[in-house]
């Protein structure tokens, strides 16, 4: 079950905002890694590394597996970004109709209104 | 917060929402400023529902257009080279609810539920669609929308770039 908000694509954006983590994303792109392998390849701490990547973990970007004492981390899950945009290319559908149905509404009501005015008159 | 509590009101005025609210099921709500009845009609009387149903962005053309709204009765848009759309309504109760189904797609087909329900002046509709599978669901998502996905791989890609920029430096 999967709502499409604003909130979604503002996580995954405020995650894509930052230079460290494009390059995490661009990298689990090539293969998984370690969360320890990963802030060696970028000379962070280990703690700085968990952060970046819990980032990326809540925008749906990236998914960590604990496996014995190692967390792997991998590119996904790529459902969510299918779902996003599943949901947008539905809403764009209705909403170009409904704009549409909005004008017939609208004259709709203006001849009500115009009538009644008439009727009284 | 006030921020936060601006924008939300902004987005519950006429914008079109759309959920899923499970592998089956979508809703999708919006709010026009006409009494329930308006819209209704807009719904339910061909000549009228002809004129907003298929909006030049789709890129076709509604030929025919047949509507007996009454319990078990039938409808049809002819869309021209053999393309129809049909079903019978399974439900009308007058200025507040509209029960269709869609069986142009054999067994694939949705039910669709669409309710109005007027509050000072303005009404808020429902439409409910109801599909006999999420595979068959997944699908409907793209047909006549397709064109909208080029957007979406226009975005994939910059942000494809993006990523492989930073992967240099």
């Amino acid at each position: 079950m999967v709502q499409y908000s604003r909130a979604h694509l503002d996580a995954s954006f405020a995650a894509l905002s930052d230079a460290t983590r494009r390059g995490v994303l661009e990298q689990l792109g090539r293969s998984d890694a370690s969360i320890t392998n990963l802030a060696e390849r970028f000379h962070m701490t280990l703690t700085g590394m968990k952060k970046h990547v819990g980032v990326l973990e809540q925008a749906g970007l990236v998914t960590t597996e604990k496996v014995g004492r190692v967390r792997t981390c991998k590119i996904g899950p790529r459902r969510l970004e299918e779902e996003t945009a599943w949901i947008e290319r539905y809403r764009q559908h209705w909403d170009a109709r409904f704009d549409e149905l909005d004008k017939v509404v609208e004259e709709l009501n203006r001849k009500e209104k115009i009538d009644e005015r008439k009727k009284r008159e | 917060m006030s921020a936060r509590r601006e924008s939300e009101a902004a987005l519950m005025s006429n914008r079109t929402t759309v959920e899923r609210k499970s592998d089956r099921e979508v809703v999708v709500t919006r709010t026009f400023n006409a009494p329930a009845r308006l819209v209704f009609d807009a719904w339910t009387r061909a000549d009228l529902f002809k004129r907003w149903w298929v909006p030049k962005s789709m890129g076709m053309t509604l030929h025919a257009c047949e509507m007996d709204v009454r319990v078990g009765g039938r409808y049809r848009l002819n869309f021209g080279d053999g393309m129809d759309f049909f079903g019978r309504y399974l439900e009308v109760t007058p200025n507040s609810r509209l029960v269709w189904t869609n069986e142009e797609g054999g067994d694939a087909g949705q039910v669709t539920t669409v309710t109005f329900e007027e509050k000072g002046g303005q009404t808020l509709l429902v439409m409910h669609e109801l599909y006999p599978s999420k595979e068959a669901l997944d699908a409907a998502g793209t047909g006549a929308a397709e064109a909208m996905n080029e957007t979406f791989e226009q975005l994939d890609e910059l942000l494809v770039t993006l990523g492989a920029s930073v992967g240099r430096s």
